[in-house]
């Protein structure tokens, strides 16, 4: 049986959604496993819902899209979004989402009930993505504890991952890398916590 | 071979490269945009000699790479589907012309309307010119189609189309890179005879393009890109997909054992032994294509007694929108998939926005008021971001078309009597086909305000430059003979609001001709130009 990972990526249009499954698709790369992923390019980036599919497996992908009840994991940037794709996730599929939300429309629901509704779900995890990010050193660490938080998900060795980010970040300086690290590190140990 | 991981655009781009292109010409527009983009960046970072360049719109490009075809080399237009529409005129009788060297047309079509105004499928434009149309499914296959495309135009001297799709074009994943071959150069074309539309040559040009047709047909037939495999056990069933619809089969053709007999079209005209022979082997056929119903429409004609066909034309198939693994699978009859359910919570929708501190916002704003203070009018627009204004809270426009539309719709509403029409459009879009509606509208000083809302790019497909630059909008509107009393400026800002407003109230009260050009950089590339500096 091959091996086979298949995620759901949401967010709000500028969040950098593509920029976390760039790393896990490096990552996947890493260990020799296949990737597929679909992106959302144009009007939708303009502050509207994103949604992209990212697609591991060490076999044949066919399908740019993930079908319903085939994910793993539904990733979001955003827990409004987060609550849009449950119909992608297979019965044991995983919720992890952002606790932050993007209240860029007049009618954004009450923000206690959108945690409430996620934590309800049998296999969610809410992430204070942005009070990590902090503690790491940069609220632009955002995308890292979200990948973090993921890892504990995916059949990826977390040292590949890591290599990833070194690589992702690198020209950017050492501290920036170390940044990044430490906010994979918060968001991994957060993921474990359910 | 070298393993690259792109989208499906780029792995357009590099097979043009690999197939030894010379020129690229295209015009900016989504899920296109990013193959030329690929290719300019190609031609900036290496020494190759590859001319990659925007263009005015997607017709100057065509016609700008039927001239390299024409002196020899290879040359690959890109535009989404509906710039074909604009470029159809040179398309279409470039099919008449003898490719010299190999012309290759990658369209990017947008089923789902992801960021288009329609889903029209590029496969009718192809079968109307008569030429070739591959239709890839995979990166790889995109990779290689673009190669074998520019192989068959040089081999039969015709245009060839490359027809893709936002999945594809905006899905990533690694291809298998082959050598680069070197770029063709075969001369100027050696006679004229074969590049003169007029009566007398076209007559004889269009039957020996009628009797290619034949030659296509069995290429077709043969090519590894439409391949069958035949089930004899199971008689029930068959199956013929195209595009995309492919790999949703395929993702789906686990739970249904014994497999049917199948055929995938990725190249036309369509390969019609192989189709015959698939429908012989089954009661019923199932035909599956992302876009519209190009082969079961064929298949069905208008007799009675065909073949049992179920497909888009009987909603088996969903007949709009995009295909995925979940409506193909329904289409086969299967069961959805065991999923978590939907939560009871209600979801407000999230729709794309103007940006914070978007010129348009403030130009919008200054015509509402400008407008209410007139007693009301009329507002066309156009394609870009600020096709954004329909939404609230602007609310401030009421068409939208095509290209430049803006312009002409605002001269017909005047003439039939409307009041107070102002046509908003773009600094790109009114270069790529806003000029010449206004050239229209100078010729009988029609009453009407043109609002050019220049922000110094071509902003809705990522920030591309405008072919010319901001300062030479004016002299281009002004050489179009606009009378320069009525030719107005301002900076949309939240702090020029008042006075923005009564430029707008004196242009519109003007009964005229008047063109007023709000110019503000996007935000985005201002901001990309801050990153980049920093």
């Amino acid at each position: 049986m091959a091996e086979k990972i298949d995620i759901i990526l949401s967010g709000v249009g500028g969040q950098g959604v593509l920029s976390v499954g760039a790393i896990v698709s490096m990552a996947a790369m890493k260990e020799g496993l296949k990737v597929r992923q679909s992106e959302v390019h144009g009007m939708a980036q303009r502050g509207g819902a994103v949604l992209a599919h990212l697609r591991i497996s060490s076999g044949v992908i066919e399908s740019d899209l993930i079908p319903k009840g085939g994910a793993d994991v539904v990733l979001s940037m955003e827990p409004l979004e987060s609550l849009r794709y449950l119909e992608y996730l297979k019965p044991d599929g995983a919720l992890v989402t952002a606790a932050e939300p993007v209240e860029n429309i007049p009618d954004y629901p009450d923000l206690s009930m959108v945690h409430r509704t996620i934590t309800d779900q049998a296999n969610a995890n809410l992430i204070d993505a942005r009070t990590l990010a902090k503690e790491a050193g940069s609220l632009r660490a955002v995308n890292m504890v979200l990948v973090g938080a993921l890892s504990v998900n995916l059949p990826i060795k977390s040292e590949s991952i890591k290599e990833a980010i070194r690589d992702k970040f690198i020209s950017k300086g050492e501290a920036v890398v170390e940044t990044n690290l430490k906010a994979f590190n918060l968001g991994r140990e957060a993921g474990g916590r359910q | 071979m070298q393993e690259v991981l792109v989208l499906g655009d780029e792995a357009v781009a590099l097979g043009a490269v690999d197939a030894g292109l010379s020129v690229a010409y295209g015009y900016p527009g989504t899920p296109s945009t990013e193959i030329m983009e690929y290719l300019i960046d190609y031609s900036e970072k290496k020494d190759t000699g590859l001319i990659a360049r925007w263009c005015t719109n997607e017709k100057t490009a065509c016609e700008g790479a039927i001239g390299v075809s024409f002196g020899g080399r290879k040359a690959l237009v890109t535009m989404k589907h509906v710039g074909l529409n604009v470029a159809s005129d040179a398309f279409m009788n470039s099919s008449l012309m003898k490719i010299h060297g190999g012309l290759v047309l990658a369209v990017a079509d947008d089923p789902g309307m992801h960021s288009s105004q329609n889903e029209q499928d590029s496969r009718f434009f192809a079968d109307f010119a008569k030429v070739p149309c591959f239709e890839p499914k995979s990166h790889q296959e995109a990779y290689e189609m673009t190669i074998e495309a520019f192989k068959v135009s040089e081999k039969f001297h015709v245009p060839v189309i490359l027809k893709l799709v936002t999945r594809l074009s905006h899905s990533r994943a690694v291809i298998q890179r082959g050598g680069t071959a070197e770029k063709s150069c075969f001369g100027k074309a050696p006679d004229r005879k074969d590049w003169m539309a007029i009566p007398a040559l076209s007559r004889g040009n269009w039957k020996e393009h009628l009797e290619l047709q034949d030659e296509f047909r069995k290429y077709s037939e043969k090519s590894i890109f439409n391949p069958i495999s035949i089930n004899p056990g199971r008689k029930d069933i068959a199956v013929i997909t195209t595009g995309l619809a492919g790999n949703y089969y395929m993702e789906n053709i686990k739970d249904l054992d014994p497999a049917p007999s199948h055929l995938h079209i990725g190249v036309y005209p369509m390969p019609e032994e192989k189709i015959t022979d698939l429908c012989s082997r089954a009661e019923k056929v199932i035909v599956i294509e992302e876009g519209y119903p190009f082969v079961e429409r064929y298949l069905r004609g208008i007799l009675p007694g065909g073949k049992n066909i179920d497909g888009k034309m009987n909603s088996v198939v969903v007949p709009y929108g995009e295909l995925d693994p979940d409506n193909v699978r329904k289409a086969l009859s299967l069961p959805p998939l065991a999923s978590q359910k939907p939560v009871s919570i209600p979801l407000p929708g999230r729709p794309p926005q103007l940006c914070q501190g978007c010129p348009h916002a403030d130009s919008f704003n200054a015509i509402n008021e400008a407008l209410d203070k007139l007693g009301g009018g009329t507002v066309t627009s156009d394609i870009g971001c600020y096709a954004l204004g329909a939404y609230p809270p602007y609310n401030t426009v009421e068409t939208i078309l095509c290209m430049g539309a803006s312009v002409g719709m605002a001269r017909g509403a005047s003439e039939a009597g409307l009041e107070n029409v102002v046509a908003t459009i773009g600094d790109s879009t009114f270069l790529h086909s806003g000029v010449t509606g206004l050239i229209d509208a100078v010729s009988t000083d029609t009453a009407m305000t043109l609002v050019i809302l220049d922000n110094s790019t071509t902003a809705m497909t990522g920030g591309q430059n405008t072919i010319l630059s901001s300062s030479q909008i004016k002299n281009v509107v002004l050489g179009c003979g606009v009378n320069p009393d009525h030719v107005r400026e301002f900076v949309p800002l939240p702090k020029n609001h008042d006075e923005n407003v009564k430029i707008l109230m004196e242009e519109i009260s003007h009964q005229g001709l008047s063109v007023v050009i709000p110019l503000r950089e996007c935000i985005q590339t201002l901001r990309q130009k801050k990153t980049k500096k920093a």
